[in-house]
């Protein structure tokens, strides 16, 4: 049943629904991707039985005639940072090596209760802090994809949702949860030619998510296509009174509500994202997307966000800070990694589990977010940074007043090569530079495949939208999806 | 402002993470590499910008004052609390001996 695995979310939701095939049979063929895909380092753990499980109560309440919920049958990969009762969470990292969550996150219970399962947990970067997926304590994420000139060099799937990037475009699993810190959602979904959209900040429930950036951090899907998106969003969205930041709006139908014809909208390309040396095949895919909105009956407008530069220096100050704060809760005292020297004190043993629990990058960000958290340096850098952010924050608002949506490039460049930039964090961060002042702002964006370049690795494309305007994103982004007609795929060396 | 490795020994300090003097070291340039990078946010006009506090606008709630209102967030769990913790003792998580 290998053909099963082409299938996206819609169509195996439609064809367990009819009866074409079963939840039974479609877990069977995905565990079977995901067993035989081990190289690719795409899964922490793997959980055949779960998705079994969710499969046969599908096939279940199919037979009594009752509802099988909105992704029924539906296997599905879960990132390594959403708490999942009784399965191992660990965030990438060795401090949560072993952790076992006593409770599920609202996110992933939403999918379970609309009859989603579970195929395994997906790796990521640690505490979700890279571009990459090499800061997992659990290995690298190979991309599938590989560059046209002959060459094996292994790729980056992108981060820090790069277990899930791979795994989606892989096919061993039709889609994938995410969450979006600055870009990690979308930056690995252009990297490996798939789709996945970052929903205002405030959709989905932070409940049960390993914390990163609370002000900033955002779960959202990651799948094949737009629809499969939407459809996914719906499930994953929703007030939850346990997240204080939680919007209490209703979840609008989205996947019902998908609507490609762009007329009447008004698309603004911000001058600002033109970036002096800025790669030619990405500036052309660029040009190419704006072409097919104009042939979706689109308006292009030139717009300008003028901070643009300053937004992710801006994110280098608040991400570390709230890192800092969130990560102080891992002492080795309630949970996670205790490194307990001989006749050390309490005061020894917090550092020496904070210094045998956390990757090098992730102490990094600690230290860099103290340091501008610390005495006398707070209003220099933090306030200053959050004065910016109410600027690009405002940016956006003012561009607003005209477009609907903005189009711009996901990603700088294509996937590059593991080890190609890890040495150099800056050169890491500026991976972000189109993806961040979305995030700043909270703004709904999605990244969907516009083509290949000249090595025949995919390119994304990116949609951003006005708080809470989804839809807006979703429609355009299915414009682009229907002119791009993108089949491209990894071809199975693994 | 760029950090030395004192700054960087005292920054790790309150950041409870236990370094080498090699790794300090090599902290050193690093981070002064990112501090250098975003200090050019000090050229951006703030004058009357309010710093964000809420990136959506939103009105913070407060919950009903009853006890175990959610059963998820609620108390009498001490079994559940303690599942994860390197070393319970008695009901209780343990710690070195914190008092002389």
């Amino acid at each position: 049943m290998s053909e099963l695995t082409e299938l996206g979310v819609a169509a195996i939701r439609d064809g367990v629904s009819t009866g074409t095939f079963s939840a039974v049979e479609v877990a069977e063929a995905f565990n079977a991707n995901v067993a035989a895909a081990a190289t690719l380092n795409a899964f922490i753990v793997t959980t055949p039985d779960k998705a079994l499980d969710a499969a046969r109560a599908v096939d279940a309440n199919r037979a009594a005639g009752k509802p099988l919920g909105k992704l029924g049958g539906v296997p599905i990969g879960m990132k390594d940072l959403f708490a999942t009762a009784g399965v191992q969470t660990t965030a990438a990292s060795h401090m949560l090596e072993g952790f076992i969550p006593p409770y599920e996150s609202t996110v992933s219970g939403k999918l379970w209760a609309e009859g989603a399962g579970m195929l395994g947990k997906l790796n990521l970067d640690q505490f979700a802090m890279g571009s990459s997926n090499e800061t997992s304590y659990f290995g690298n994420v190979i991309s599938p994809w590989r560059r046209s000139d002959g060459g094996n060099a292994a790729l980056a799937p992108g981060g820090s949702s790069g277990g899930s990037s791979t795994a989606v475009s892989a096919r061993l699993c039709p889609a994938a949860t995410g969450t979006d810190t600055g870009g990690s959602i979308r930056q690995p979904a252009a990297f490996t030619g798939i789709s996945g959209i970052k929903p205002t900040y405030g959709r989905c429930s932070r409940w049960g998510i390993v914390a990163f950036a609370s002000s900033l951090d955002q779960a959202g899907p990651m799948a094949r296509d737009v629809t499969d998106c939407a459809i996914m969003l719906e499930a994953m969205s929703g007030f939850d009174p346990k997240d204080s930041t939680s919007l209490d709006l209703p979840v609008p139908a989205w996947e019902a509500g998908l609507n490609p014809d762009m007329r009447g909208k008004k698309v603004g390309v911000p001058v600002e994202y033109r970036m002096d040396g800025m790669d030619a095949d990405v500036a052309a895919s660029w040009e190419q997307g704006i072409a097919w909105l104009r042939d979706a009956g689109a308006t292009i407008v030139e717009i300008s966000l003028p901070h643009t530069k300053y937004a992710l220096p801006a994110y280098y100050i608040i991400a570390p800070a709230e890192a800092s704060s969130n990560l102080a809760r891992y002492d080795g005292v309630r949970y996670g990694l205790r490194d307990l020297p001989d006749n050390a004190g309490l005061q020894d043993m917090y550092a020496a589990t904070r210094a045998a629990g956390f990757g090098a990058e992730v102490k990094r960000r600690i230290l860099i977010g103290t340091y501008v958290l610390s005495a006398g340096f707070y209003d220099a850098y933090y306030t200053q940074a959050q004065k910016v952010r109410t600027l690009i924050s405002r940016d956006f608002a003012r561009a607003f007043e005209t477009v609907d949506v903005i189009l711009a490039p996901t990603a700088p460049t294509a996937a590059f090569a593991l080890g190609e930039k890890s040495a150099d964090p800056l050169a890491m961060y500026l991976n972000d530079v189109f993806a961040v002042p979305a995030s700043l702002a909270g703004l709904p964006a999605m990244s969907v495949p516009a083509g290949l370049n000249r090595e025949g690795l995919p390119l994304g494309l990116q949609v951003i939208g006005r708080p809470f305007d989804e839809q807006g994103v979703l429609n355009a982004g299915l414009a682009i999806e229907r002119r791009a007609g993108f089949t491209a795929r990894p071809e199975k060396w693994w | 402002m760029s950090v030395d490795t004192a700054t960087v020994a005292k920054i790790a300090a309150l950041a409870r993470i236990k370094l080498s003097q090699d790794e300090v070291s090599a902290m050193v340039p690093e981070l002064n590499g990112i501090l250098a990078w975003v200090e050019q946010l000090a050229e951006v006009d703030v004058t009357g910008v309010e710093p964000m506090t809420a990136v959506i606008e939103n009105h913070l709630r407060l919950r009903d004052d009853v006890v175990n209102a959610d059963v998820q967030t609620g108390g009498d769990k001490r079994e559940k609390v303690l599942a994860n913790a390197p070393a319970p003792e008695h009901g209780f998580f343990g710690v070195p001996k914190v008092i002389e």
